[in-house]
């Protein structure tokens, strides 16, 4: 019988098996950021260990940056010595960092593949669990947290039980206005929050195929919000075009040798996945979320649900306790919600693709005075990217703030953040109570919606214009 | 790693589904460079209701988290694991957990037991009424035992052995370092590498 994806990167990457234990599995890229290693350095320190591969190991600060005023020392003494302590770790270790206010600064998931370090077929680790993004480039990546950290800047793997495998096949063609975070929102909805747990999730069919790197990688972000700590879709000729030329990529020889294996980079016609859910793509619309998970979405035509209607207790109960939290009530139509604030950004939505969807609406236009519209980049090149194109312009004309790069408002690490009882249309990954500041109410959507909700002040589409 | 044998305890019921990270220990907690002191940020947002079960002085001497299903979704933050263990938890019970949290569990000492959902809700009627029920959890037996009542639950015998032993993990694949060696001069030269800085 023949082997998925996940299985033949991973096949590839067992260091040593043992029955009764789990795989050791090569890690080849570790990317680091402030927030979940301060303490894995301490326990290198304290154990008196090196990092085994600085060379395939790489820092960036992101998560616990501000977005404004980056020349000038970070006000929060407390943040400012997190991002200080990574810069000390990097210097001792010797490992690469961009730091802000460097060109390659950014959102780590965001920084990797612009880089080039990102590539088909490797096994890519980070404390943070939107390292699924890379999974868009055939890579099996996944989040980790502080343990393994030390753990892989120790020896470079890691001990893992190899997770079953579930194909998400995606048929069909998206009608305008639809995009991939709406694919990725569906099928959460659909799978729930736990359907991904024990999976590596692979996405398949035409619906796939037809997507550009950015919107893959969108997709394979939110894996972890239906439960599985990695997604991925097999590498093509959209994926070849896309790492070829970028810094890191192979040249010459290596990328022969290189582009030979990643067209090897596929599930095989007779293999058997220990599950399948099919989607339609042509049945799908804008989607928007109006709970306190990622799995509480809808499409934007739809209406708040009622608690009563779910058939499963713990369904209903999460329910109500979400329709509390975010201050709605059964029956409304979700295009009548009116939002403070939107935040267009994060590991998620915050390239360049998605900022030039979200200023083509926006172009020429103002945002509803009642709101506030939050741009923030996902690196310090898409910024200057964007900029090149004149869509901070677009941006500012229409009102709203254009930022530095870093993750800002989708975990309110720094001070962007909601203030309480504020609600947001966010293109980000987490609608959890508190997670955009404390007391703000999330709805997450695509930049589109986002654009469109920021021109009329409610949850809206650009057809709704 | 401290070893993990046994553990009598009262338990904390948790009467709600798809915990995330971040309602376990919130975001602005994560500035701290330290593995300590995450207790003050435990369930930080829900603390601010009198009723939170936190809160409540019945519950003050609990060890075992019973939670809902889906328990610690979301975020990767192994503070989550600190800030359960810093306020004095030692076991959390549910039906299913994420799988990064039950990594992170895992790697730091905190059992986390899988049992259906029927038996959680029957600890929850028990606990509630009886909040200083003992409830011994036993990695040698696998079982959760209370009032006369004994629950078996699985758990691969890998983990368990790591647990039972406290054995650190890198210690252990320290012992694999001549594989780690080996297979690294056979990695494919066109793999990239982050130095030197192109």
């Amino acid at each position: 019988m023949g082997k998925t994806l996940a299985e033949k990167i991973w096949a590839e990457h067992v260091v040593s098996a043992t029955a009764g234990e789990p795989d050791l599995l090569y890690i080849d890229l570790h990317l680091i950021h402030e927030v979940t290693s301060p303490q894995a350095f301490d326990g290198l320190r304290l154990s008196n260990r090196k990092v085994r591969r600085p060379d395939l190991t790489i820092a960036t600060e992101d998560h616990n940056v501000p977005t404004l005023n980056i020349d000038k020392p970070i006000a929060d003494p407390v943040s400012k010595l997190q991002v200080d302590t990574l810069r000390k770790n990097c210097a001792e270790f010797g490992l690469r960092i961009h730091s802000l206010g460097d060109v390659d600064q950014g959102i780590v998931h965001v920084v990797g593949p612009q880089l080039g370090i990102t590539q088909p077929g490797m096994t890519i680790v980070c404390g943070d669990s939107h390292t699924s993004t890379h999974g868009a480039f055939g890579a099996l990546a996944f989040g980790i947290g502080t343990s393994e950290v030390e753990h892989v800047l120790a020896t470079q793997t890691l001990p893992l039980i190899r997770p079953k495998t579930m194909a998400i096949n995606v048929e069909g063609s998206l009608k305008a206005g639809v995009t991939s975070k709406d694919i990725i929102l569906a099928v959460i909805a659909k799978i729930g929050t736990g359907g991904g747990q024990g999976y590596i999730l692979e996405y398949r069919g035409s619906a796939i195929r037809a997507l550009s790197m950015e919107a893959r990688m969108t997709i394979c972000n939110m894996s972890i919000e239906a439960g599985a700590r990695a997604g991925l879709i097999a590498p093509d000729q959209t994926t070849f075009d896309y790492v070829k030329g970028k810094p890191h990529a192979p040249t010459g020889a290596d990328w022969d040798a290189a582009l030979a294996y990643w067209q090897s980079l596929n599930t095989d016609a007779d293999a058997k996945f220990d599950k399948e859910v099919n989607l339609n793509a042509d049945e799908l619309a804008p989607f928007v979320t109006w709970g306190t998970n990622p799995g509480q979405g809808l499409p934007l035509t739809s209406a708040v649900p009622n608690p009563a209607d779910f058939a499963n207790a713990e369904d209903r109960g999460a329910a109500e306790r979400a329709l509390q939290y975010m201050d709605l009530k059964p029956g409304t139509p979700l295009k009548s919600i009116k939002v403070d604030t939107i935040f267009l950004g994060s590991c998620t939505n915050g390239r360049i693709e998605d900022l030039r969807s979200a200023a083509s609406i926006l172009k020429g236009k103002k945002i509803a005075s009642s709101v506030r519209l939050l741009v923030v980049p996902g690196s310090a090149r898409v910024r200057l990217q964007a900029e090149s194109e004149g869509l901070d312009k677009v941006f500012l004309d229409a009102g709203g703030e254009w930022r530095s790069a870093g993750c800002s408002m989708c975990l309110g690490m720094n001070p962007d953040q909601l203030k309480p009882g504020e609600r947001a249309a966010s293109t980000s990954n987490r609608n959890f109570e508190g997670r955009q500041g404390k007391g703000g109410r999330t709805h997450l959507v695509s930049p589109l919606v986002a654009a469109a909700t920021a021109l009329k002040g409610t949850l809206a589409s650009p057809a709704d214009l | 790693m401290e070893k993990f044998l046994t553990h009598t305890g009262s338990g904390l019921p948790l009467r709600r589904s798809n915990v995330d990270t971040d309602q376990i220990i919130p975001a602005v907690y994560l500035k701290r460079i330290t593995k300590s002191g995450f207790e003050d940020g435990l369930f930080a947002a829900w603390r601010n209701d009198p009723n939170f079960e936190l809160n409540q002085p019945q519950y003050k001497q609990a060890s075992i988290l019973i939670a809902g299903p889906d328990f610690g979704t979301g975020s990767s933050r192994e503070h989550a694991v600190w800030a359960l263990q810093n306020y004095g938890f030692k076991v959390v019970l549910s039906t299913r957990f994420a799988d990064i949290f039950r990594g992170n569990s895992q790697k730091m000492g905190l059992l986390t037991v899988i049992l259906p959902q029927e038996e959680i809700e029957s600890l929850w009627q028990v606990v509630e009424e009886k909040p200083d029920t003992q409830i011994t959890v036993d990695l040698q037996s696998k079982s959760v035992s209370y009032q006369g009542k004994s629950l078996p639950f699985t758990i691969d015998d890998y983990t368990r052995w790591r647990l039972m032993e406290g054995l650190d993990d890198i210690g252990l694949t320290f012992t694999k370092i001549d594989a780690v060696a080996k297979f690294e001069e056979k990695r494919a030269t066109f793999k990239p590498k982050t130095l030197p800085i192109r």
